[in-house]
């Protein structure tokens, strides 16, 4: 089956990453879902093959072990299509303020991981001149508010280098897409409350992720909304959303 | 706790709500007074637990699927519509399907929902083999008709309470397209639409809409719609074989004020809508599953039109014997009291499947209401009727019903309660429905 086209989900497990391969299996990409718990990623790979008739492929990821990412990038059978990183960890904003420890998984889990594996993966996608690179970053990293801003400061720093990584790259015939889903209803957000009309359901995302790599596009909202309500809490002078409690 | 409510929005109640993304947790999340949840679209109490609910939309997966024979293994949170976006484009459909695709396998298995074909089909039980339920007191049984098969006859249209349904085994139906051949067929009053059912005993799918606002000569005037499976050959060149479902367009963002519903919009609705149906009556054409399965599906959150205080669905189904004279007395009673929507279906059913599933064979007739006024006062009167003609009410649709009623029309509940003791002695399972009809209190 080396004719189709392929997608590496990091994070294959997650509510977006399962919605996200999900996306392009339908479309008909062989799926390679990696994650660091294989054998809980098993009822996903039976599931793409059973709706999709796509081969799937499993590989265990750790993106806090970065020692490693070397030999999983040039471990895998083959090179795939589209790499798209959804890990992360929100954490505990309030635990964060004072557990360094706590404060570093959330940097090194939403920052220097995602980064440094799809910067490995932009350097052989360039070498092969093809690919695209997806990387789910957040709204929060838009601006760091009060409440989030160890979590928003690490998809800050992730943000900006898929921004860089995409202007050097389209150089190379490689494509970079940020995905800012704004709320989701996952595993990770239950219990939080979150603004109905601001809040997607995670299939909903993982078709924007298709669509954003079919169509080349740049820099994604999921709800248009956000990209208002961001542009809004963007320009709010400092003096004013020091103010503000969210 | 939090505030919970069916799909007419009545009763709105407290409940726990859990969301359990495995089955160990789903395990854990059951102690006294649970029962399990879908997609939220039973109309009233059935999927609120007693005490606390347990989502189970989470689990969403296809665990296998043989294309050689149809048949596949699912979770139970899987949506049909999930199910047919997937599944219909490689050729396979569900055998049965009910009027929203916006609903759990586990739910439609627990309701043993119908469909259009339900008089010559069965109902969704019929199509199930097996499923793999977690009963009340801790155990994991796969039932199945030759396995456990009173957990299974007592699941199938039990309603939950058998316990938690985690995943099941169905067959699928091959099609060859996803378009159905459709013929309406207009009936000018209430004996010319059941001799038209009558007749379409022949049809895989058929239903009748009612305008329940005609009145006098006019009573139960309807629309009848058959249909069939539609051939590739049947096609028009260049029309794919499965036709895309589109996400609802249009859709209800407020609730209506109450009285948007009235005796003259409703009249002037249904006018309209029996004459342009008249006009397409005779000649058949061929339509998208999509509209011919799921009317209402293009309207997002419909159900807010009834207002604020949510709406009642009445649906009864009338033993054959005694129909006529008791749909028309129904229909009459309703006419005149000039409050009933435009949704109102006439359908035949036969057998059903499970110990308490709804159809028998006879006459299913499904009314909405808006809750206010005498409302209440006024279905009692209705179900007495129902009740004297030897029917019964559908458990899925029911927010009010009185024991008596119930007891009257589910003669099989003691031996369905036997079974559900012998799976739940300590009685853990049990949802706002079953303290209202079914528990010793």
């Amino acid at each position: 089956m080396t004719s189709r086209k392929s997608v590496l989900v990091l994070g294959g497990s997650s509510d977006i990453g399962r919605a996200a391969a999900r996306a392009f299996a339908k479309a008909g990409y062989d799926a390679g879902l990696a994650g660091r718990d294989v054998a809980a990623l098993e009822p996903d790979a039976a599931d793409l093959r059973a709706r999709y008739n796509v081969d799937v492929g499993l590989y265990k990821f750790d993106v806090l072990d970065t020692a490693t990412f070397e030999s999983f990038v040039n471990g895998l059978p083959a090179l795939p299509d589209v790499v798209i990183s959804i890990v992360g960890l929100l954490g505990m904003q309030q635990n964060a303020e004072s557990d360094l420890a706590h404060a570093t998984a959330i940097m090194r889990s939403n920052y220097e991981g995602p980064s440094l594996i799809l910067g490995l993966f932009a350097e052989k996608f360039l070498g092969r001149g093809s690919g695209t690179l997806v990387g789910v970053s957040s709204v929060a990293g838009d601006r760091g508010r009060a409440s989030n801003y160890v979590y928003g400061s690490a998809k800050a720093g992730f943000s900006a280098f898929l921004s860089g990584l995409r202007a050097r790259a389209s150089r190379g015939g490689v494509h970079v897409v940020t995905v800012k889903p704004g709320f989701v209803r996952t595993k990770m957000t239950d219990g939080m409350k979150l603004i109905g009309p601001l809040t997607v359901e995670a299939p909903v995302v993982g078709d924007a992720i298709l669509r954003a790599v079919e169509n080349k596009t740049d820099v994604v909202y999921v709800s248009g909304k956000w990209r208002l309500v961001m542009l809004i809490i963007k320009t709010l002078p400092e003096a004013v959303f020091k103010k503000l409690k969210f | 706790m939090t505030l919970v409510s069916g799909w007419g929005r009545f009763p709105v109640v407290d409940s726990d709500v859990l969301r359990p993304r495995s089955f160990a947790a789903v395990g854990e999340a059951v102690s006294a007074g649970t029962v399990a949840r879908g997609n939220g679209r039973a109309y009233g109490d059935a999927a609120i637990g007693a005490v606390r609910t347990v989502t189970m939309t989470g689990f969403d997966r296809v665990r296998s699927f043989d294309p050689a024979t149809g048949r596949i293994r699912l979770e139970a949170g899987v949506l049909l519509s999930d199910l047919i976006d997937t599944f219909g484009p490689r050729g396979f459909l569900p055998f049965v399907v009910p009027g929203t695709r916006f609903v759990s396998i586990g739910g439609a298995i627990a309701a043993d929902v119908h469909g259009k074909n339900h008089h010559c089909e069965g109902g969704f039980g019929r199509y199930v083999d097996s499923l793999l339920l977690r009963t009340g007191q801790g155990e994991v049984i796969e039932a199945s008709r030759e396995q456990n098969s009173d957990a299974f006859f007592a699941s199938v249209g039990g309603m939950g309470l058998t316990g938690i349904i985690l995943e099941a085994t169905m067959r699928l139906r091959r099609v060859e397209t996803g378009w159905i051949r459709e013929r309406v067929i207009s009936a000018s009053d209430l004996d010319a639409a059941m001799r038209a059912l009558e007749a379409g005993d022949a049809a895989t799918y058929s239903v009748a809409w009612i305008d329940c606002a005609a009145r006098g000569r006019d009573l139960g005037r309807s629309l009848i719609y058959l249909g069939e499976h539609a051939g590739r050959g049947e096609l028009a060149e260049g029309v794919d074989a499965f036709p895309v479902g589109k996400e609802s367009r249009l859709s209800v963002p407020v609730d209506l004020p109450s009285m948007a519903l009235n005796r003259t919009s409703v009249r002037a609705f249904n006018e309209l809508y029996y004459r342009m149906g008249a006009r397409r009556a005779g000649g058949s054409h061929v339509v998208s599953l999509y509209p011919y399965f799921f009317p209402l599906d293009s309207v997002g959150e419909w159900n807010r039109i009834y207002g604020k205080r949510g709406f009642l669905q009445h649906q009864c189904v009338i033993p054959q014997a005694g129909a006529r004279a008791v749909l028309g007395d129904i229909l009459d009673r309703v006419a005149r009291r000039g409050d009933a929507s435009f949704l109102a279906v006439l359908k035949k059913l036969g057998q059903g499947d499970g110990i308490l599933s709804f159809p028998l064979p006879g006459y299913t007739l499904a009314l909405d209401f808006p809750v206010k006024g005498d409302i209440l006062n006024f279905l009692d009167e209705i179900d007495r009727l129902v009740v004297a003609a030897g029917g019964r009410l559908y458990l899925a649709k029911d927010a009010r019903q009185s024991r008596a009623t119930f007891a009257a029309g589910y003669p099989a509940v003691p031996r369905f309660n036997a079974i559900r003791k012998s799976l739940d002695p300590a009685g853990n399972i049990r949802s706002k429905l079953s303290q209202r009809l079914f528990d010793e209190v």
